[in-house]
């Protein structure tokens, strides 16, 4: 499935957990193809564990390839219409955006289609 | 409407009994689901399928006793009608309102260019009815909407939503939880696939004291805005991709229908949960541009039904009253604002004065910027016109931001005769691109101070083949 492995490099001493992320339904055109292995900052600024909410930001910060961020986030927040999962569960029975992402966790990000 | 649905067979949807041994004497169309001896068209017909192992007599019996709805003769309905009928459904109704257009036949394998014009729903039965002129095909050639979904739906036993926008995808899917149906579920656009069963086996409104299916809002609770939607008549579709998800319904809907996991289930004292399949959203996500695999499908497991859901929740207020008096207001609620640009009259321009200040050499030296995608811009384009994706122009944008750099670099390095003053104008497939495109440029100095012109082309290279050349090959 891996076919844009992404070697994490980082400089700071910054720690980091690993995880794969995932994007399907127009989403992967954004971000690109694959999934995606990526080591992020344990803490965001303020020292508070990364949570699903500063993964977006991030991925919009460090991963977009395209500048439409409003098809990723609106206000801040992932745009509607979006279907995340963790860990194969959906992240509302996970506390969506205020979950706090563990080491080796898959995160998948779903556009839902309606055309047919 | 063509057909009276009254004259629909009976044969509600029970199931059948299980019968070992021979049968009696009792040939023919037999009463409300019970076994009966196949007669021997049906046998010759349907051997292949029934001896599978999970089909059976029973299981034939079951799909010919039962009725299908699906909404949507396009390229979602028409595999998935294909096989449908094919599997021998006694009762198939189709909702469409539209004709079939030329456009249509690379995916709808339904139609045939001798029925252009023709309205959808006769093209799919005449189809049909070539293939399998044993089910009852009951045509209804108009949209499904607030006011006639629930009278359609309730004379089905399993629907199959194949329809392309999201306000009758909460219809549809509301309706099945009020009146109990199951619901196979699918959508395409561009190269991806989508396909989800839902509401199944199908439990009242409200009961939330189990685990049970979810519906189509338990899954997808908000719309995406309007904007960030894309339709197959923007985006385009690869045929396959859609006829993989209209055949993978299609497949879902005779599983539910052979095991008789349409049946709502009276006995609440008996678990559920042994009939109640993982729900799982199927995603095919089909890459053009490797020329072979990775192939992607992927299952991912949805949570069941949920107990805050607006529709087969607890508390629930969705009535089938209340749909047909305007409430919930599907239109409204897939169509939140989205954002409009609306450039001052000096920076626009229609297309057929854009054409005509050209053709009397009032703008002898100026740059025709083309924010199409790469393949719409293939096939033709105004005299002159440099194509800028307009992804690729924002991406640049963001750069030059960003990173510092030179405003012109925006522009094609290649033109020559451009100088800092040379009017810019900008045209998109639409009209909405470019007006962005325009804001975009002045905003980055593009227009040195206002020496330069920057002019949005209004309506696009739509109103462009409109107005100035029709014969413009315009996707
Ligand atoms: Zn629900």
């Amino acid at each position: 499935m891996a076919d844009s492995t992404e070697v994490p490099i980082r400089e700071s001493e910054t720690p980091t957990i690993s995880i794969t992320v995932d994007f399907y339904g127009g989403l992967d055109t954004l971000f690109g193809k694959g999934q995606h292995k990526l080591a992020i900052p344990a803490a965001d600024k303020s020292g508070s564990p990364s949570t699903i909410g500063f993964l977006v930001t991030h991925l919009c910060e460090t991963k977009m390839n395209d500048p439409r961020t409003d098809l990723f986030v609106l206000d801040g927040h992932i745009r509607p219409g979006i279907l995340v999962l963790i860990n194969e569960a959906d992240w509302e029975l996970e506390g969506e955006e205020a979950y706090e992402i563990q080491s080796g966790d898959n995160v998948v990000f779903v556009s839902t289609l309606h055309g047919g | 409407m063509q057909q009276d649905i009254a004259q629909q067979p009976e044969a509600k949807s029970v199931p059948v009994l299980v019968n070992n041994g021979q049968d009696g004497p009792n040939n023919g169309t037999s009463g409300v689901g019970g076994s009966r001896r196949l007669t021997e068209e049906e046998f010759d017909r349907y051997s292949r399928q029934m001896i599978v192992p999970g089909v059976g007599k029973d299981g034939q019996l079951r799909l010919i006793n039962s009725r299908i709805l699906i909404i949507g003769a396009g390229g979602l309905g028409c595999p998935a009608a294909q096989y449908v009928a094919g599997a021998g459904v006694g009762t198939i109704g189709i909702v469409d309102g539209d004709v079939v257009e030329v456009s249509n036949l690379h995916r709808q394998v339904g139609h045939v260019a001798s029925r252009i014009g023709m309205k959808k729903v006769d093209s799919l039965i005449t189809h049909l009815r070539g293939l399998n002129t044993l089910p009852t095909y009951v045509p209804y050639g108009f949209h499904i909407g607030p006011q006639n979904a629930a009278e359609i739906i309730s004379q089905y036993d399993l629907v199959m939503d194949c329809t392309d926008n999201p306000a009758t995808r909460y219809l549809i899917s509301d309706i099945c939880v009020l009146l109990c149906k199951p619901l196979v579920s699918a959508a395409s656009v561009q190269k991806s696939g989508q396909l989800i069963v839902l509401n199944c086996p199908p439990t009242p409104q409200g009961r939330v004291d189990g685990k049970y299916a979810p519906c189509y809002r338990c899954c997808f609770k908000k719309p995406p805005p309007p904007s960030s939607m894309l339709s197959c008549g923007e985006a385009g579709i690869v045929g396959p991709v859609v006829g993989m998800m209209g055949v993978a319904q299609a497949g879902e809907a005779i599983k539910i229908l052979v095991s008789a996991l349409h049946i709502p289930s009276r006995d609440f004292s008996i678990p559920l949960e042994r009939n109640l399949a993982q729900p799982t959203l199927l995603i095919y996500t089909y890459e053009l541009e490797n020329a072979v695999g990775p192939y992607s499908f992927r299952a991912l497991k949805m949570a069941g039904r949920k107990k805050n859901c607006f529709a087969c929740g607890e508390n629930s207020t969705l009535t089938l009253e209340g749909i047909q008096s305007g409430t919930p207001n599907y239109e409204q609620f897939c169509s939140l604002p989205s954002p409009t640009f609306t450039l001052p009259p000096d920076e626009r321009i229609t297309a057929s004065a854009y054409h005509e200040a050209r053709s009397r050499g009032e703008i002898p030296n100026h740059l025709l910027l083309d924010t199409r995608e790469k393949e719409h811009f293939s096939f033709g384009s105004i005299d002159g016109a440099v194509n800028i994706p307009f992804g690729r122009l924002l991406a640049k944008a963001a750069a030059i931001k960003r990173e510092g750099g030179a405003a012109s670099e925006l522009l094609p390095g290649e033109v020559l005769g451009v100088t800092e003053d040379t009017p810019v104008f900008v045209v998109c497939r639409r009209g909405l691109d470019s007006q962005e495109a325009v804001e975009k440029l002045k905003e980055l100095g593009v227009n040195n101070g206002g020496k330069r012109r920057i002019v949005d082309i209004v309506g696009g290279m739509k109103a462009w083949k409109d107005d100035v050349d029709p014969t413009f090959p315009w996707v």
